[in-house]
């Protein structure tokens, strides 16, 4: 069911405070993972603002839909994602990967509260998100388990044996997103390995498929919503992005992978995010 | 002298802890016929995850299952379950101190027939390294029973180190277990054997042919080879005029190199019995192996004798 045009217009506004809490964090002359971070933050503005039931105030919830982010060094989307929403002061955004601070360069859930899983090597998340999904079952608990890779991050071998686990058990409680932004940290997905079909070959592994525009907001509501009519297998939603969206001048660069900001860049970025504010207000 | 398995009495203890607790789970990759984790999964189908040989989502499909509540056991060959799996035992579990537990089965050269490919000389190095890890290494049945119980109720990740075969019980039966306490097996007052695992049946017939040549030995079994409370350790070898380590492992990241820290500066000779940067082979029986690989009886009563000159 589609949402109405205000609330749609919300969902855009929490994914351009994000960017810019992510640009924010990021700051001038330090390494960030920019471009991989922004092709999540419509999909994760839409989790955490609109499909995931959770509650800052109570992070440990059990019935709580948990979301793991496999491709670990978009840590800082999910960083300003839990502060928008109260997890925490979102002050703390300001001492990313300083010394001692919760806020690491790669989730890590014994530090910062509102994380689900440690992750940073990549290709393990699927697995770690599958098995969560498996524990809820036997607990007989509703929450859905959401799960984020990049589509560089399926070259690794272990994401298709978590697909094959996750077929095999069942666990129609699993969402696996696909940030398909096409770009890797050196160069593109397609020149490294053949994946023009991930959808196909999600497909052919037994999963219920879905393709979407992963920067417009209502298909992404609507394709998580047609999950969960799916009973009996879990769901791949194939997310079309660009990396680095909403930050022109780092769109599909690969180079903003983990990319430096001058303070040129920077003060280019916030201006383009303000001025999306104004637009969208 | 009774004997036991390890395998069967991890799995026969999995089966009661089942009972006791409905978090436990358990995760297969289609050893357990061999890994006796078929006896839980034949009793609890629905908390028993064959993954089939997928070892490393395996490992981290346990760590979302601990993240769950449960308390999961995964189950493989010992040169898998901590060598194929050692990044997701490392990322997945130990970087956040999940509560799994890694059962390696058919330790050392005890798997004699498969040869190098499965015969784990390094998996107490690389499970030792670990922060958060647990490395507990039971030396019969009667003290996997004891092990694999006091896992089960751990805060943090636990690898447990099995052997294949049948060994002759030698930890006492109602004693209590404390995976940091030294376990004195056998008085003595000239030198000191410490061991881990399986070596401890060796080292006690070292021990005992040692006595015929009037040198008196001490034999102490190291339940966790990490962490061990140095303390304790350094105090079971009070009096020592030397000190010997036993393993069936490499000597690179093991027990005697632990102990050489624990004992550095202590001026008492040392020696190790280990495998000495080696991979195994294939052997007819898992004696064949330990004979040729310099681990048994008349090795450590050499290296005792070598330690006192």
């Amino acid at each position: 069911m589609a949402i109405s045009l205000t609330a749609a217009r919300d969902l855009e506004r929490n994914a351009n405070h994000i960017r810019r809490d992510v640009v924010e964090m990021i700051g001038v002359g330090m390494a960030g993972h920019l471009g991989g971070s922004c092709s999540l933050a419509d999909i994760i503005s839409v989790l955490y603002f609109h499909t995931m039931h959770h509650d800052p105030k109570n992070p440990k919830l059990p019935e709580r839909d948990r979301l793991i982010l496999s491709k670990g060094h978009a840590a800082i989307v999910q960083y300003a994602a839990l502060a928008e929403c109260g997890y925490f002061d979102k002050a703390l955004l300001k001492t990313l990967k300083n010394f001692g601070s919760p806020l690491q360069g790669h989730p890590d859930l014994r530090k910062l509260t509102g994380l689900e899983a440690n992750t940073g090597s990549l290709g393990q998340g699927v697995s770690i998100a599958a098995g969560m999904a498996a524990s809820l079952k036997l607990d007989q608990n509703p929450a859905r388990v959401f799960v984020a890779a990049g589509d560089g991050e399926l070259a690794e071998g272990q994401i298709w044996e978590a697909l094959m686990a996750a077929v095999n058990f069942k666990l129609d409680n699993l969402r696996v997103i696909v940030d398909k932004n096409g770009l890797q940290a050196t160069g593109k997905t397609v020149d490294r390995f053949p994946i023009e079909n991930i959808a196909g070959r999600f497909e052919a592994f037994g999963f219920a498929v879905q393709e979407i525009d992963g920067h417009n907001i209502q298909e992404i509501v609507e394709a998580f919503e047609k999950a969960d009519q799916v009973k009996g297998r879990p769901t791949a939603i194939i997310a079309h992005t660009i990396k680095g969206k909403g930050i022109p001048f780092a769109e599909n660069v690969a180079s903003f992978h983990n990319g430096t900001l001058t303070q040129e860049l920077y003060n280019e970025a916030l201006e383009v995010l303000a001025k999306r504010e104004e637009a969208l207000l | 002298m009774s004997k036991h398995n390890q395998r069967q009495e991890y799995g026969k203890t999995l089966v009661e802890l089942g009972h006791e607790n409905q978090n436990i789970v358990a995760l297969e990759a289609d050893l357990g016929l061999s890994t006796m984790s078929s006896l839980f999964g034949k009793e609890f189908p629905e908390r028993y995850f064959e993954m089939g040989i997928a070892e490393q989502d395996m490992t981290s499909f346990a760590a979302g299952l601990a993240l769950g509540g449960k308390i999961p056991f995964v189950n493989s060959f010992a040169v898998f379950a901590s060598g194929r799996a050692y990044d997701q035992i490392r990322q997945s579990i130990c970087t956040a101190n999940l509560p799994v537990r890694i059962v390696g089965s058919s330790s050392g050269l005890s798997d004699f027939g498969d040869g190098a490919t499965h015969q784990a000389i390094d998996d107490i190095a690389i499970m030792s390294v670990l922060p958060n890890m647990t490395v507990l290494t039971p030396c019969d049945g009667i003290e996997t029973r004891k092990a694999v119980r006091w896992a089960a109720a751990a805060e943090g990740p636990v690898y447990i180190r099995l052997s294949r075969n049948d060994l002759p019980d030698v930890f006492p039966e109602n004693g209590e277990y404390d995976p940091k306490k030294p376990v004195v097996v056998r008085e003595g007052t000239d030198a000191v054997i410490f061991s881990i695992g399986i070596m401890i049946h060796e080292a006690l017939k070292a021990a005992e042919m040692l006595q015929t040549e009037g040198i008196s030995v001490k034999v102490v079994h190291i339940p966790a080879v990490k962490p061990m409370d140095e303390a304790a350790v350094r105090s079971a070898a009070e009096g020592a005029k030397a000190i010997v380590s036993c393993e069936e492992c490499s000597i690179y990241g093991g027990l005697g190199m632990q102990l050489s820290y624990i004992f550095r500066g202590a001026g008492i000779p040392m020696e190790a019995v280990a495998v000495m940067d080696r991979f195994g082979q294939s052997a007819h029986s898992h004696a064949e192996l330990l004979e040729a690989y310099g681990l048994t009886a008349p090795h450590i009563a050499e290296a005792v004798k070598k330690a006192l000159k």
